[in-house]
This record gives C-alpha cells, sequence and structure tokens, in this order.
C-alpha cells in the first residue's frame, strides 16, 4: 500500500500495538531542556529507575539562562540558577550529554541538534517543547512532549502515542523575492488556523517548499505547533543530505552511503493518502505580520488591522475585540502605520545563521530608528561564532543593536530579556500570545528582514521598499 | 496516579477560545523544579494587575464557584507550549476535569498522565454546559458510563474517550510501569535496529 512520509516513519518505529489504536513508539533522540525535565529526573529517583538511552539524549540549557555575557557565570535570578544547575547536576547523574552555559555548542535546543547532525531523516525526536515539530524539516518526526512523557522516554525510550491523521499542504510555485519561508508559514496559519492542524502531522510540499534551504525549511516545521500540528515534516531531497554531510553526530564514512540510500526512502509515495489537502499559491504570498493575540491574526504587509464589526461571528468577533484592545490597536489602521518600541531577532524559528545574514543585508549601512531597542540573540554558540567571522556582528552593533548570547530570550522571557507592560515589539519569533514576551507586551510577528525593516524606520515597514 | 471514576462538584465557566498554556501559566512560574504550588499562578496574567495585586473579574472566581473541580472551557483549550506545568496548576486549583469542544494535542495528554479527564462534546453541547456553569449548576461526571449530567435538569451527554485512557484514568495506571512489562519487545525492536541503522548504535 502506498504510503506517506509519516506513515513510513512512524510504521518504522513500532515497537508493539497496545490496541485501540494506541501504539509503543520507539524514540530515536530525545532532547532534553532545563525547564521540562527536572520533574522528570526526580520521578525516576523516586521510582527507582534509570535512563534507558544516554546515548540516544542530549540535554542542553537554553529557555532560563541569560543573554548577556557577564549575567551568565553567576545567574542572577536564583530558581533559573537552580534549574540549570539541576539540569547540570541530573546530566552527570545519569551519564547524559550536556552542552552546558559555557559551551560553545550550547543554544536552543532545536537549533543544535540539526547544527549537531543528531537531526536525521526518517527518525522519532522528541523534546520537552512544542518546538520539536522544527526537526521534521529532515523528514522526521519530531513532536513536543509534557514531562510526564519527558520521564517515559527517559526510562523506557518509548512513548504510547494514537496514531495522528496525515495532511498535506502544498504550496506551489515561487516565493517572490524577500518573501521567506516564515511568511509562508504565517499565510498557511492564516489559511487554516491555529486548531486547524489539531489531530494531524501536516507534511510540507510543493515547489516552493521544496526551493527552501534547510533554514528555512526548519522554520516553517517549527511553526507547525502554531498551526495545531504536533508535528510537520518534509520529505528528504538533496539538501537535505547535503546538510548533514561532514557534521559531528552525522554517520561516519564508513556507514555514510549506507544511511543516505536509508534516508531517501523517506519521501511520500505518489498515490498516498492524506487525510486532508491544502492548497496554496506561492505568487499570492505577501510578507505576513500579525496584528493579533494568536498566530492565525495575521495579515500582509499591505493590509490594515481588521475591524470586528465586519466579523459575523460572535465568538470570532469578541476575541478579536479583545486581541485589539490588548493590542493597543484601532481597527482599519494601516498595518505599516503601526509604531513598534522593540525588535527582537532570534529563536527556533528564525534564529539561525541564515535569518541573521538576511536581516543584515537590511541593516547593512543603516541605523536603528532612534528610541528603539533593538537585539539579535544568535540560536547557538556555534551560529553566533559563525556571524562573527562573518562580519555581521559587526553590522548589527554599528547600527545600534545589542549583540548577545544564545538562547530562547525573549521568544518566550524566561529569562531577563522581555517586554515592558505595552512596549510594541517586531519579533521574528513564534507566537504572539498575551504576555508571551514580557507581562502586557505585544508582538508583532515577522520574518527576520521585516524585522530588520522595522528596526530601521520604527514602524513595521514593506522591506521590499528599502532593498 | 490518582484515579478518576466519578466527579461531582459544581462546574465553573472559562468560556475564551484558544486560551494558550502561556495564560493558563505564564513563564515566571516555569523555574520551578516542582509539580507542587502551581495553583498560584494559574490564569496569573488575567488575575493580578502590574503591580501584583489581585484583580480577578474572571467568572471562575466568584464565591459560588469555590471548590468547583469541573471547568467548562472554550475551544482549543490549552494550545501553545507543551508545558506540563499548565495541567499541573488546574490540578493543584483543585480541577480534575475539563469539558470543551476542542482542546489542543499536548494539553489533552497531558492531562491524563495527571489523573485529569479532558471531555470533547460537540460544540453545541458544550454550549448548553456553558450556559448552566454559567447560571452556576452541579455536574456529575461518571467516567465508567461516559455521561456528564447536569443535576435538575434533564441534561445529559455522553462523551467518547479512548479505551485504554479511561482504563488508565479508572485505575490509576502509571504509563511507565506498563511500558517496562514490553521490555522484551523494546529489547527485540533494538536487536532489529542494531543491524537495520547501525549508525545510530555506533560508537562515538
Amino acid at each position: 500500500m502506498a504510503k506517506t512520509l509519516f506513515d513510513k516513519v512512524w510504521d518504522s518505529h513500532v515497537v508493539t500495538s497496545l490496541g485501540d489504536g494506541v501504539d509503543l513508539l520507539y524514540i530515536d533522540k530525545h532532547l532534553v531542556h532545563e525547564v521540562t525535565s527536572p520533574q522528570a529526573f526526580s520521578g525516576l529517583r523516586e521510582n527507582g529507575r534509570g535512563v534507558r538511552r544516554a546515548d540516544a539524549t542530549l540535554a542542553v540549557c537554553d529557555h532560563a539562562v541569560p543573554t548577556r555575557r557577564q549575567g551568565r557565570a553567576h545567574i542572577a535570578d536564583e530558581q533559573a540558577r537552580l534549574q540549570v544547575a539541576a539540569l547540570a547536576q541530573n546530566c552527570r547523574d545519569f551519564s547524559i550529554t550536556h552542552f552546558g552555559i559555557d559551551d560553545v555548542r550550547q543554544g536552543i535546543v532545536h537549533v543544535i541538534g540539526p547544527e549537531q547532525g543528531l537531526t536525521q531523516p526518517g527518525m522519532t525526536i522528541v523534546c520537552g517543547d512544542s518546538h520539536t515539530s522544527t526537526h521534521g524539516a529532515f523528514g522526521a518526526l519530531a513532536f513536543g512532549i509534557g514531562t510526564s512523557e519527558v520521564e517515559h522516554v527517559l526510562s523506557t525510550q518509548t512513548l504510547r502515542q494514537k496514531r495522528p491523521q496525515s495532511m498535506r499542504i502544498s504550496v506551489n510555485g515561487r516565493l517572490a523575492e524577500h518573501v521567506t519561508a516564515k511568511d509562508m508559514i504565517l499565510a498557511i496559519i492564516g489559511t487554516i488556523g491555529t486548531a486547524g492542524g489539531t489531530g494531524y502531522v501536516i507534511e510540507y510540499s510543493g515547489d516552493a517548499v521544496h526551493a527552501l534551504s534547510m533554514s528555512g525549511r526548519m522554520s516553517m516545521c517549527n511553526m507547525s505547533i502554531e498551526a495545531g500540528a504536533r508535528a510537520g515534516l518534509i520529505a528528504v531531497d538533496d539538501a537535505t543530505i547535503q546538510w548533514l554531510k561532514g557534521r559531528p553526530l552525522a554517520p561516519s564514512k564508513e556507514h555514510w552511503q549506507q544511511a543516505v540510500h536509508h534516508w531517501q526512502s523517506y519521501v511520500s509515495d505518489d498515490d498516498a493518502h492524506f487525510h486532508k489537502e491544502v492548497t496554496l499559491q506561492a505568487e499570492r504570498i505577501e510578507p505576513q505580520v500579525t496584528w493579533g493575540t494568536s498566530p492565525q491574526d495575521v495579515t500582509h504587509v499591505g493590509g490594515f488591522v481588521p475591524d470586528p464589526k465586519q466579523e459575523e461571528d460572535p465568538a470570532r468577533r469578541q476575541s478579536m475585540e479583545q486581541a485589539l484592545t490588548y493590542m493597543g490597536l484601532l481597527p482599519k489602521t494601516k498595518i505599516v502605520d503601526i509604531a513598534i518600541d522593540h525588535v527582537f531577532i532570534g529563536s527556533c524559528t528564525n534564529g539561525r545563521l541564515e535569518d541573521l545574514r538576511a536581516a543584515s543585508t537590511v541593516i547593512k549601512g543603516r541605523k536603528v530608528k532612534d528610541g528603539l531597542k533593538a537585539m539579535v540573540v544568535p540560536g547557538s554558540g556555534l551560529v553566533k561564532q559563525e556571524a562573527e567571522r562573518e562580519g555581521l556582528d559587526q553590522i548589527f552593533k554599528e547600527a545600534g543593536f545589542e549583540w548577545r548570547e544564545a538562547g530562547c530570550s525573549m521568544c518566550l522571557a524566561m529569562n531577563d530579556d522581555r517586554l515592558n507592560p505595552r512596549e510594541r515589539c517586531a519579533s521574528t519569533s513564534n507566537r504572539n500570545f498575551e504576555g508571551r514576551q514580557g507581562r502586557f507586551g505585544r508582538t508583532h510577528l515577522l520574518s527576520p528582514q521585516m524585522a530588520a525593516a522595522a528596526a530601521v524606520t520604527g514602524h513595521i515597514t514593506d522591506v521590499r521598499e528599502l532593498l | 496516579m490518582q484515579k478518576f471514576t466519578t466527579l461531582r462538584s459544581i462546574a465553573a465557566p472559562f468560556a475564551r477560545d484558544h486560551v494558550d498554556t502561556d495564560m493558563i501559566i505564564p513563564k515566571q512560574f516555569l523555574t520551578t523544579v516542582s509539580r507542587k504550588g502551581l495553583g498560584a499562578g494559574l490564569f496569573y496574567d488575567l488575575r493580578y494587575d502590574d503591580k501584583g495585586a489581585w484583580n480577578s473579574s474572571l467568572l471562575l472566581d466568584k464565591k459560588v464557584y469555590k471548590g468547583a473541580a469541573i471547568l467548562v472551557v472554550g475551544d482549543n483549550f490549552g494550545c501553545g507550549s507543551s508545558r506540563e506545568h499548565a495541567p499541573w496548576a488546574l490540578l493543584d486549583a483543585g480541577y480534575r476535569c475539563l469539558i470543551g469542544a476542542g482542546f489542543a494535542d499536548i494539553f489533552y495528554n497531558n492531562c491524563f498522565k495527571n489523573g485529569m479527564l479532558p471531555i470533547v462534546l460537540p460544540k453545541q453541547q458544550v454550549g448548553q454546559l456553558m450556559q448552566a456553569a454559567e447560571a452556576v449548576a452541579y455536574m456529575t461526571v461518571d467516567l465508567p458510563q461516559q455521561t456528564v449530567s447536569v443535576e435538575g435538569t434533564q441534561q445529559v451527554f455522553s462523551f467518547d474517550i479512548d479505551e485504554t485512557r479511561k482504563r488508565a484514568l479508572l485505575e490509576g495506571l502509571d504509563d511507565i510501569a506498563m511500558t517496562l512489562k514490553e521490555e522484551d519487545s523494546i529489547r527485540a525492536f533494538e536487536e532489529r535496529d542494531r543491524t537495520q541503522r547501525p549508525w545510530l548504535w555506533a560508537s562515538p
């Protein structure tokens, strides 16, 4: 029977069927970070259980770490310091490889997995973090889990899972210049809604998707969860295999050919059945900007803040009104008339080298608008190192950006990088929820290029007018 | 894990759609290394003002809902971050059953791991239960029979639930203990995998 890419990965990891549609699924790689793991390790200790495959587990601190260099040796927030220390101790106790805060390989868990070559096609990968979907860019089935499941994987290297349905989202044609993977995924979320993917695994396909670099594919798969899907994935092609070549955790020379041959099978069969199909035309996608407090509250840069009065569904109307009140926006405001206070470039969505390069081309030779705060937080220590080698840090710093150490930073504002109440931020991250970037802070999601343009002009700007 | 069989309680209403886990439990409560005590942070940003003073206008904070163990919620409840702190916070605040038209996948899963029952019903029925909750009513959730009923009315709704999840809740089963019984199958999988994907088993 013809199989989807998702079917292939799922079927090849079923340890046994537990009945009632639930399978025991083998987990190839488990990524662990400081925030969602301490209770799992405590659970292991309380029950006298061990870690089944420390060799398939990699830990890193990213969520709560400060991004100012001087703040990293001794974390001021006592709770965060204890949490980061607990991860290090747990990894020592259970012999798990851990990239500590002073390791150049430290960074956002979803940036370092692919960077190290840990993420490979056909794998099952989990992490106590919803953006684990990022790794699906490599044709892996990767999804976020809760802490109880983290404990389950540590102990058994498996998960009890009900098989989700499959959806294919095809983006055909070619993206216009300066329109990015981020714009594509925001447009998709705007189309299917933030619960549109609930119960599904999404395969992204079409020319526009396969024309993306691996970095762009990661940005897309990353935000599958914002469309409600636990996982998003993209079939393996030459770009996938080229990325992996020479990475520290990629297969050795001895196994390389065998691995490549295996990986190449991770594509959907031509006549495979999907439970749902959605199609978009790439040429019609414009740079996207969110205006509300859910990623589905999105429009194009040439658009307007919508008027709730024109919404027929009363529940939707009410939520739009709530969002506009929170965001401090009036209906029918031009998107480009929205003035901003802060720009954040970083996160597991857009904190990779390619993102920083793209933003730097807009920034080069320009200045951050007076009074505006702007920061770049590289996705990993290695991204930072490479960016510095290319001189990107100088471009950002000369323009007036702060250049920080790697971490999740203001994407979720668990450390001290956060918005003040009612500050408005143009952000390359993934969530514009109320309070996400700081209590009463206001977030507009957009691409790195668009964030850079906003930094220069002080308001939301169509980046194409600057290039 | 605490068992779940039947539950009779006042039901509190929380009608908002797309409530994300950041809203259920904001980030400043995530630096804990314990599962306990998170009730204090539940819906924090909706309940406290800029200065941290109590300022809740939430219906569920009205005195009549004190002690409620059932929460009737809006659509797509629990979307966003995978933080299990969200169900921990709800549980710590006394909620053991949530009723809504649809839950986000990860949140839904996380509830079951903590002896909590998220019930999915058609939108129209959730609407009726929301009205009943807003008018203040006792509800009874009967897991063996898979029904929710509103006391003093004829309203009884049947809900679906996976057999395995139902059994785990009824018996308070520990997932890990159950999976460890599959050790032979896990080992057999690993042995096969060593030959099929040797590069994943090569020592570094």
